[in-house]
């Protein structure tokens, strides 16, 4: 049995511990003092050793990402904090930066330092206000108390921290998308190369991590690489916050080891919710392909999951009972994906507009003769071709249901999702249903 | 050069708080996002002299100030309401509930998706996942959070919104103040609210008193401590009782304080 290893987690119920006094009092700000009297190779060496991976989704290793950035030139190079948090299901950076800013705050400064970085941004999405407050106090904070600003600690290494709100749009999570938004203007994505590491914000060297993966950093400075390895398997190593959302009887945020599986978590959660029973889940986020009871027992790390089919993600897992349509969660998904759609490519920007249009008559029961077949080609024709991964992602739902649940697919040529799955039954609270005005809850999204 | 219809007075004070938002980057273009949640906090939407007052202060066309107000679902096109109501209705919310919810508020308030009551007080939108999904359904009121609704204690909340009464979030601040004032916080101008409201709510929390109840913590930073609990666990050849002593990190999960918050909730 996987226990829980509360690390990032570990100060949220405590009273104010978004307070500086607070995270000072728990050992915070010792993993920055720490590391400023350590060489930077050494810093990314460390992060390096520890196979801490990106934790924004695509699991790409930290530390070489810091090593890929050139020989310094005298010119600014630039930290970037992917804190846009918005992919469906994804809900563990917000409570974070709510509960325990301070922590963000001082892996930005670390990894700041690693990389001879003296301006760093925190890009959060500007539809989580109180967030945003939380994390401009601990920035005003931190500099009153020496933590940022000049001659950090009497290291002479020097840090600026701006927080940065952005408008509402899921691409702008995107990094290339994020830094052409940091720079003032509409977030679509860049081609790439050139990658940030070369050319990212203000065409300088610049690294994007999630905030997840920042905030780890303070602690692997203080227990070593060693420490960070002793949790997680052999590529996936460490801990991670795995979110769990939907029908199950716990819902919540559970700090463990990489490779962990559904089945121990869903244990410790009180099983799905009481009378149900899984039906589908998504391992990382909606942008992965779903999976079901067949897959409790995949080790939730990077490798297992992909050989599985799908992929970690950003370990969001939403979890549905049978009394949910698949249909019509994937078709809730593409409306997501079809509006948040940046336009700047022609399958993206076409096929999600198509893949609505069919999921919207599958729904009501209204499907036609060759729409699935239509389904599968469109996420064919956009996969491996779009601009972004954006693209990719909106494929992966409706490519997974249509393999593992095609029948209800089919039922979508006749028969409306909300009668074969009566809404009222999925929901957690008790209301009685107006079916009258003709299946009411395929009338959203029109 | 105060060519925007604002009165030189207003003007003035925008001008000191553009010169503000400006100075926190190295190229002042990335002031655009923050400068159009200004122009929010002064005129409730993207304003046609705000847009000059953008392209102004920043050396850009009125149009590429557009194109990118344009891009963004928080910036308004239309007078917004005082507060923006928005149901999140993407697939998990809306299967746990937020379809209902959504389809009562629309019936109470007389309006759809992207639409303002008559007396300019309550938009309604449909909003995308907020990364609250562990507290499913969620509703945002001026993006504050109000988490695990039912139709009925979000119809709730509207009523007390429609009666002029002020509302408190679930996790946020004390009350969710107005869409001016939120947006002038987007800009960047802290309203001194930080340090209300909970550090998390109780979804946030859960694996953390699993945790606590199992005795479970991270690993030492020790390597002699971890490698004590590691044989110990072997030999014990079973999880650890509830309760039992072990190394840990040196901020044990479970405080006084911990308690505490637990038993408010
Ligand atoms: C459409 C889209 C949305 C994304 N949204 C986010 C996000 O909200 N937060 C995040 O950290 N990464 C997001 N990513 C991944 C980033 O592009 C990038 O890989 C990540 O920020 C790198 O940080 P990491 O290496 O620490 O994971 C998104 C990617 C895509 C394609
Ligand atoms: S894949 Fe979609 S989001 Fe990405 S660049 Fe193309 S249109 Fe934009
Ligand atoms: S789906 Fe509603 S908050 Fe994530």
């Amino acid at each position: 049995m996987t226990s829980l290893t509360p690390i990032l987690t570990r100060s949220w119920g405590d009273e104010t511990p978004w307070k500086l006094e607070s995270y000072e009092k728990a050992g915070g700000y010792e993993g920055l003092k720490k590391a400023l009297g350590q060489s930077q190779a050494d810093l990314v060496q460390l992060v390096k050793d520890s196979g801490l991976r990106g934790r924004g989704g695509a699991g790409f290793p930290t530390g070489m990402k810091w090593g890929f950035l050139p020989a310094p030139d005298g010119g600014p190079r630039y930290l970037v904090v992917n804190a846009d948090e918005s992919e469906p299901g994804t809900c563990k950076d917000i409570p974070l930066m709510m509960a325990d800013p301070h922590l963000l705050v001082e892996g930005v400064a670390i990894t700041s330092y690693a990389i001879g970085s003296h301006h760093a941004f925190i890009y959060i999405r500007g539809e989580v206000v109180h967030v945003y407050r939380r994390l401009l106090k601990a920035v005003a904070d931190a500099y009153a108390a020496g933590h940022l600003g000049k001659n950090i600690h009497g290291s002479g290494f020097d840090l600026d921290v701006t927080v940065h709100a952005g408008a509402g749009a899921y691409i702008c999570g995107e990094e290339t998308a994020l830094l052409d938004s940091l720079e003032g203007r509409r977030g679509q994505p860049r081609l790439k190369p050139p990658f940030p590491a070369v050319a990212g914000l203000y065409a300088r060297p610049t690294v994007v991590n999630n905030v997840e993966s920042i905030a780890s950093v303070p602690a692997i400075v203080r227990g070593g690489a060693d420490w960070f390895t002793s949790m997680g398997t052999e590529r996936s190593t460490g801990h991670g916050i795995f979110s769990l959302s939907g029908h199950v009887t716990r819902p919540g945020q559970y700090e463990a080891p990489l490779g962990i599986t559904l089945r121990e978590l869903l244990e410790m959660a009180g099983g799905i919710r009481e009378g149900h029973e899984l039906k589908f889940w998504t391992p990382g986020g909606s942008s992965t392909p779903i999976f079901t009871a067949e897959h409790l027992d995949v080790p939730l790390d990077y490798e297992s999951v992909g050989a599985a089919g799908s992929m970690l993600g950003t370990r969001a897992l939403q979890i549905f009972d049978e009394t949910t349509s698949v249909v019509r969660a994937v078709s809730r998904w593409t409306d997501f994906y079809a509006h948040e759609s940046c336009g700047k490519c022609t399958p993206c920007r076409e096929g999600t507009y198509w893949l609505k249009q069919i999921l919207h008559r599958l729904e009501h029961g209204k499907g036609e003769a060759g729409d699935i077949e239509k389904l599968v080609d469109i996420c064919d024709n956009i996969l491996g071709r779009a601009f972004c991964a954006l693209g990719d992602g909106a494929t992966s739902s409706i490519t997974s249901a249509v393999q593992l649940f095609r029948e209800e697919f089919e039922a979508g040529m006749t028969q409306p999702a909300s009668e074969l799955f009566p809404p009222e039954r999925s929901a957690l609270f008790d209301y009685t249903p107006r079916r009258s005005a003709g299946a009411a809850a395929g009338a959203v999204h029109a | 050069m105060t060519t925007t219809g604002y009165a030189p007075e207003v003007r003035a004070r925008l001008d000191a708080d553009a010169a503000d938002i400006v100075s926190r980057y190295p190229q002042a273009r990335s002031a655009l996002l923050p400068l159009l949640h200004l122009v929010q906090s002064e005129d409730g939407y993207v304003s046609r002299h705000g847009i000059e007052f953008c392209a102004e202060t920043l050396g850009l066309t009125t149009a590429s100030v557009s194109a990118v107000a344009t891009f963004y679902t928080q910036y308004k096109r239309r007078p917004n309401g005082e507060y923006t109501v928005g149901v999140c209705t993407n697939t998990l919310c809306a299967i746990m509930g937020g379809d209902e919810i959504f389809e009562r508020l629309s019936e109470r308030l007389g309006v759809g998706h992207d639409e303002t009551t008559e007396d300019g007080r309550i938009t309604l939108e449909r909003v995308e996942c907020n990364a609250a999904c562990d507290f499913a359904p969620v509703m945002m009121i001026n993006w504050e959070f109000f988490d695990n609704q039912t139709a009925d204690s979000a119809l709730e909340v509207v009523d007390r919104l429609i009666a002029g009464e002020d509302v408190t979030p679930t996790r946020g601040p004390e009350k969710v103040v107005s869409f001016k004032e939120m947006s002038r916080v987007l800009a960047g101008f802290d309203d001194g609210r930080a340090d209300e409201g909970v550090a998390a709510g109780g979804a946030s929390l859960v694996g953390l008193e699993i945790a606590r109840d199992h005795g479970w913590t991270a690993p030492s930073y020790d390597a002699a401590e971890r490698e004590a609990a590691a044989s110990a666990a072997a030999s014990a050849d079973a999880a650890p009782g509830v309760g039992e002593e072990h190394s840990s990190a040196d901020r044990p999960a479970g405080s006084d304080a911990d308690v505490e918050t637990e038993e408010k909730r």
